[in-house]
């Protein structure tokens, strides 16, 4: 029992850094409604240029997290710009479709600049794990916990009390009425994708540091986790994408401690998998009509 | 004809089928990024049937695409009801599930005091029915592309025919196909049936060629890197996704002096591509161009 209960513990603690990947993701999709698949390589790259100051100036945690955000949004401009601006509206698609391939290409970017694969990124802290009772948490969870739940209360202030929020509701409701209210679509999308990058870039930071190390393997990772805790969770929704995240943490915790770390993605996709086949809206998802009505204006 | 020609014209012909396969699913309007999936559960499937169980090649490869066929008929039938976005998530989930699955499969028997079969993440090696039947690498390709001329044939009589027009229409528009009377849930299955037995095919010749696989070759790239062939190439006509893979792979891939940079350049141009040409170079448009062109020159 107590293992058990120290499992959800650890899945909570991990899942917070799947909530944090999938806050950025499901602003883009509520916003968009559409997939951003090469969220997590532009995330990647941002690190690698986080990894770049670090190696190059022996720079300090906030200069590093400060470039990983900064090489994040610009990585997701440009994303922006080729996969999103530059489609036809609509269609949802060839937009997920042409942000994979862009994936491809930010990863054969990072192997050619940074051949080595492998590289060091300095530690959030050096503090010890902390005990409570039969229990134990790291410190590194704890500031990531902390950090999604602020991301989430900034997140909702920034939609529900400024203009700007509105106006991306209005965008995110009936983007054809907001056109017709005089809010410039294109303008209001482009802010909220570089909200999401910035997100996603304190995200990555912040995971990566709690790594240590930073591989072009994490770009795959970090979407694969975002979207199945964006997808568990809802698309579209906030608190959904937090408790999406920690449904995930949980269960691959779990699944590692009663079937061991092979079986800790298998698990994680055949939740997916379940929850796409009966209930694919997620928790927090739009009701089945409403679902419908959004598919097929989509097709 | 020297041995790297002959290598790379062999790689040509098998990924045409996993590319044919995912245009069929594209043609009748759904994006899969897990035609991989069936890819590989043909690859184990006949590499068992001729390594482990002593069968010719012929009834290996028919017992193979079978089996993946089958496979796509059962993922069908519970993610064929949601679309979109949503059932492109679930190939994706279900195709990743496929390669983990093969990452903890082991099933061994001893020939000739060697052990064979899959054994988890390590592979499945000496599938050398070709080797020791001598087979030489251009009766290989021969056969290859004697299987291939086949599919197309096969492709070309379903576009004159009348299940040809159902997908098309399912493609153009789901609600007016159901206005018509056509079930589109079943052809869809159907649809992804016969796009299961296609990449079977592929995924047999694949295992024999190379007689050893793993798990990681099957992962989400080839897929995606299927389902990029046939947005380059075009959706008019079978001939599409076949210009997409010589493309990738006779162009790309084989030229020294670019491979390097194969994943910057093709990434970069599916971006593209698809904001100019949506639907692939040869798209119907063009189709029914060349079509009149030639009439008119017959007439």
């Amino acid at each position: 029992m107590v293992d058990f209960v120290q499992n959800c513990f650890d899945g909570v603690m991990l899942g917070s850094s799947y909530a944090l990947l999938a806050i950025g993701f499901t602003l883009i999709f509520g916003v968009m409604r559409r997939l951003n698949l090469s969220y997590g390589p532009s995330i990647m790259l941002g690190a690698f240029v986080g990894t770049l100051v670090f190696l190059e100036f022996r720079a300090g945690g906030l200069a590093i997290a400060a470039a990983t955000v900064a090489g994040a949004v610009l990585v997701g401009i440009y994303v922006e710009r080729l996969c999103f601006w530059a489609i036809r509206q609509g269609a949802a698609a060839a937009s997920m479709v042409s942000s994979f391939a862009i994936w491809m290409q930010l990863e054969e970017v990072v192997t050619i600049v940074f051949p080595d694969r492998t590289y060091p990124f300095p530690p959030l802290t050096e503090a010890e794990p902390m005990d409570f009772g039969p229990f134990f948490f790291k410190v590194e969870n704890l500031i990531m916990f902390t950090c999604a739940v602020a991301l989430t209360i900034g997140l909702n202030l920034l939609l529900y009390r400024t203009r700007f929020g509105l106006r991306l509701r209005a965008v995110a409701e009936n983007p054809d009425a907001a056109r017709y209210m005089g809010i410039n679509i294109a303008a209001v999308t482009f802010l909220a994708f570089t909200c999401a990058s910035a997100i996603g870039g304190v995200a990555g930071y912040l995971i990566v540091a709690q790594d240590g190390q930073i591989t072009p393997l994490f770009g795959l990772w970090a979407t694969f986790k975002g979207l199945i805790a964006m997808m568990l969770g809802g698309m579209g929704s906030i608190p959904g994408a937090i408790l999406g995240g920690l449904l995930l943490g949980v269960v691959e915790a779990q699944s590692i401690w009663y079937l061991g770390t092979e079986f800790r993605d298998l698990c994680a996709y055949a939740l997916l998998f379940l929850f796409l086949v009966f209930r694919p809206g997620g928790m927090f998802g739009h009701a089945l009509a409403e679902r419908e009505r959004l598919a097929l204006r989509r097709v | 004809m020297d041995d790297h020609l002959v290598g790379v014209l062999s790689n040509i012909g098998m990924i045409s089928f996993i590319a044919l396969s995912a245009y069929l699913l594209l043609i009748v309007g759904e994006i899969s990024f897990g035609q991989q999936a069936f890819f590989a559960i043909s690859a184990y499937a006949s590499g068992i049937a001729t390594a482990m169980w002593g069968w010719d090649f012929w009834p290996g490869l028919v017992w193979g695409a079978a089996v993946a066929a089958a496979a796509a008929v059962l993922v069908g039938i519970p993610t064929l009801r949601i679309h979109g976005l949503y059932f492109s998530i679930a190939t994706l989930a279900f195709a990743e599930m496929v390669r983990l699955v093969f990452e903890v499969f082991r099933y061994q028997v001893e020939i000739d005091g060697e052990m064979v079969g899959p054994d988890g993440s390590d592979g499945f090696r000496d599938i050398r029915y070709i080797f020791e039947n001598d087979i030489t690498a251009v009766e290989y390709m021969l056969m290859i592309y004697s299987l291939l001329a086949a599919a197309l044939c096969a492709f070309f009589l379903l576009e004159r025919s009348r299940l040809g027009s159902i997908f098309r229409m399912i493609g153009q528009d789901p609600v007016l196909a159901q206005m018509q009377g056509i079930d589109v849930t079943a052809y869809k299955i159907l649809a992804l049936g016969i796009a299961g037995l296609v990449a079977g095919i592929g995924g047999g010749l694949y295992a024999h060629l190379t007689t050893f696989v793993e798990p990681k070759i099957f992962n989400v790239m080839l897929g995606v890197h299927s389902l990029a062939y046939g947005l380059i190439g075009g959706l008019g006509t079978a001939f599409g996704p076949l210009i997409g893979v010589a493309i990738d792979i006779g162009f790309l891939e084989s030229i020294r002096a670019i491979s390097g940079y194969r994943m910057i350049a093709f990434g970069g141009l599916v971006a593209v591509l698809l904001i100019f040409r949506p639907r692939g170079l040869l798209d119907e448009a063009a189709v029914n161009w060349i079509r009149l062109r030639l009439r008119r020159r017959h007439a």
